[in-house]
């Protein structure tokens, strides 16, 4: 590659090429983050211009802070069904939709819609269905289970958060995994039916094994958007009925923006944050491990 | 004979299956269709039965109370400036960073894979206060700056290993034919990463548009307030009349609809080529 020899106009190209994007990602990412572990050893309470240093008393109180780790817990729990049921659903609806079906582009279209809306919005359709739609059915077919509505009930109100992810994330994951099943090479497929391998030895030996780097990635996907859940959980029970469905995300935005306790709000943050990166990085790690080559 | 048979049988048994799939998918959409054009008493009375005529009168209702224009405007205005400002600004340093391989720039680069994994909500606190501090709040422009910052990790990580797939002698060529190394980006390299470009625009506007916590965050006033917001707000004022509620929701997702009507193809290979990298 051809550079400018002269000190200026090299560092002018480099200030056109990095400067923007780099400025951007200082200022607003890393700055704020590490501004945001400073801010968890202070008392601020988003109002006052001062604010004093308190040491470590408020990680203390994140571990004091029941409500905080029962949300933790009901999170926990969200993640672990929805890792499973929205990548169970995608995969199959993958591989229903790369067997040359008659019309499999349109399915695949169709599945996907949920994922031009926003969370906000789908939670509010799904508002409506849980508490109005499903409850005239219920009461006019006589069916008990919909005859009060879902979201009333802090039990049923869970899987009502859960059924609308699994909903929301299974169209994405379904486009993630065909990809991966396009990429399976036929031939290898081809050679096994020859040697008498039937459809499930096929799927079990060569196709699950190659296709791992695409459940490495829908898994991190599906993992990460769940732990940081916060739009349709607003949208479709706002936490309720009595704070019985508030997942870690709405208590860290309620801790700082409603409880005005930014510091702690802050310090639990960030304790989320490194447990899910410790649960990311290890499920990443672990699945590199099983990728195989074709 | 037989087995043909048993796979056309199988064949139809699998579609049939999944246009059920299908349907549960779609439900909710049609139901909210069809309410949109109910009056609430009919609504609340029978969600189930179809509207009489075609009433415009909830949809003006919506139009109105939840300044549709103005959101819409807004919401527009930060998507194609954020996403535009992200492409290209994601593009040049990649470019930069693969074709100046220092020490310095590969650290970099690696930064900036690495705080990927940092999620928004880490980081809104400090965000907040600090740019409430500098009265930047309140502000669309603010906001538009924050998405480049937030999404040019991502779009630079995806660049960068496209840009190591264009010939570096392509770009010799037009330097020893005399252009600047800003000539050669925008007029060889840039081209060259188009479908790259395309991709990366496409993951970007459905991330933008359907944003939620960072504008609710950031835009404080109304009238500056995008299509997600205002129909949060007009959802929490007028939650008793389910009508307007109804085609304000259709209002809010017409749009992308249509685009998506057309782009389908599109959009559904760009989140394919997005997630391989």
């Amino acid at each position: 590659m051809i550079k400018e020899k002269e000190w200026w106009p090299r560092l002018r190209t480099r200030l056109l090429f990095t400067g923007p994007t780099l400025f951007a990602f200082l200022t607003v990412m890393i700055v704020p983050f590490i501004y945001g572990i400073y801010l968890t050893f202070t008392n601020w309470d988003g109002i006052a211009t001062t604010h004093t240093l308190v040491g470590f008393e408020n990680y203390g109180k994140v571990f004091q802070d029941e409500v905080f780790w029962k949300s933790f817990g009901l999170t926990l729990k969200y993640v672990l069904f929805t890792v499973i049921l929205v990548n169970t659903v995608a995969f199959l609806l993958a591989f229903g939709l790369t067997r040359g079906l008659k019309g499999q582009n349109i399915f695949r279209a169709g599945f996907f819609i949920p994922n031009l809306v926003g969370g906000i919005v789908l939670g509010l359709i799904w508002q409506f269905i849980f508490s109005n739609v499903l409850v005239f059915i219920g009461e006019k077919a006589g069916i008990p289970l919909f005859s009060t509505s879902w979201l009333a009930d802090p039990q049923k109100a869970f899987w009502a958060l859960i059924i609308v992810t699994i909903w929301q994330y299974a169209g994405y994951m379904m486009v993630i995994y065909i990809a991966g099943l396009m990429s399976v090479p036929n031939d290898i497929l081809e050679a096994a039916s020859i040697d008498g391998a039937n459809g499930w030895t096929k799927l079990r030996t060569m196709t699950l094994p190659l296709m791992v780097p695409s459940f490495i990635v829908c898994i991190f996907l599906t993992l990460q958007r769940g732990f940081m859940v916060y739009d349709v959980n607003l949208s479709l029970t706002k936490g309720g009925p009595f704070k019985s469905t508030e997942m870690v995300s709405m208590h860290v935005y309620e801790k700082a923006f409603l409880s005005r306790d930014y510091g702690l709000g802050q310090a639990e943050a960030l304790v989320l944050f490194l447990l899910v990166a410790v649960i990311t990085l290890l499920q990443v790690y672990f699945g590199k491990k099983m990728e195989v080559e074709a | 004979m037989d087995t043909a048979r048993k796979g056309f049988a199988g064949v139809w048994l699998k579609t049939i299956g999944l246009a059920l799939v299908l349907a549960l998918f779609i439900f909710p959409f049609i139901f909210l269709l069809i309410n949109s054009f109910k009056a609430n008493t009919a609504i609340t009375s029978n969600p189930l039965s179809l509207p009489q005529s075609l009433d415009w009168t909830n949809y003006r209702n919506a139009f109105e109370k939840m300044s549709y224009t103005a959101s819409f405007m807004n919401s527009l205005t930060v998507t194609i400036l954020g996403v535009a400002l992200i492409s290209l600004f994601a593009a040049m340093t990649a470019h930069y960073f693969v074709r100046n391989q220092t020490k310095f720039n590969q650290y970099t680069f690696m930064m900036m894979v690495a705080a990927m994994i940092i999620p928004f909500q880490a980081i809104m606190i400090p965000l907040v206060k600090i740019y409430g501090t500098l009265n930047m709040l309140d502000n669309k422009w603010a906001l538009i700056y924050m998405y480049l910052g937030f999404g040019s990790p991502l779009a630079v990580f995806i660049y960068h290993g496209f840009v190591k797939g264009v010939p570096a002698e392509l770009e010799e060529a037009a330097l020893i034919d005399g252009c600047t190394r800003t000539q050669t980006f925008f007029r060889i390299v840039f081209p060259v990463l188009a479908p790259t470009t395309a991709t990366i625009s496409i993951l970007n506007v459905l991330w933008i548009w359907n944003d939620f916590l960072l504008p609710s965050l950031i835009l404080v006033s109304p009238h500056n307030r995008t299509l997600p917001l205002s129909t949060f707000s007009f959802y929490g004022t007028y939650s008793v009349d389910y009508g307007p509620l109804m085609a304000g929701l259709v209002l809010t997702i017409l749009p992308v609809m249509l685009v998506y009507l057309f782009a389908q193809r599109y959009i559904i290979q760009g989140v394919m080529q997005g997630s391989i990298k």
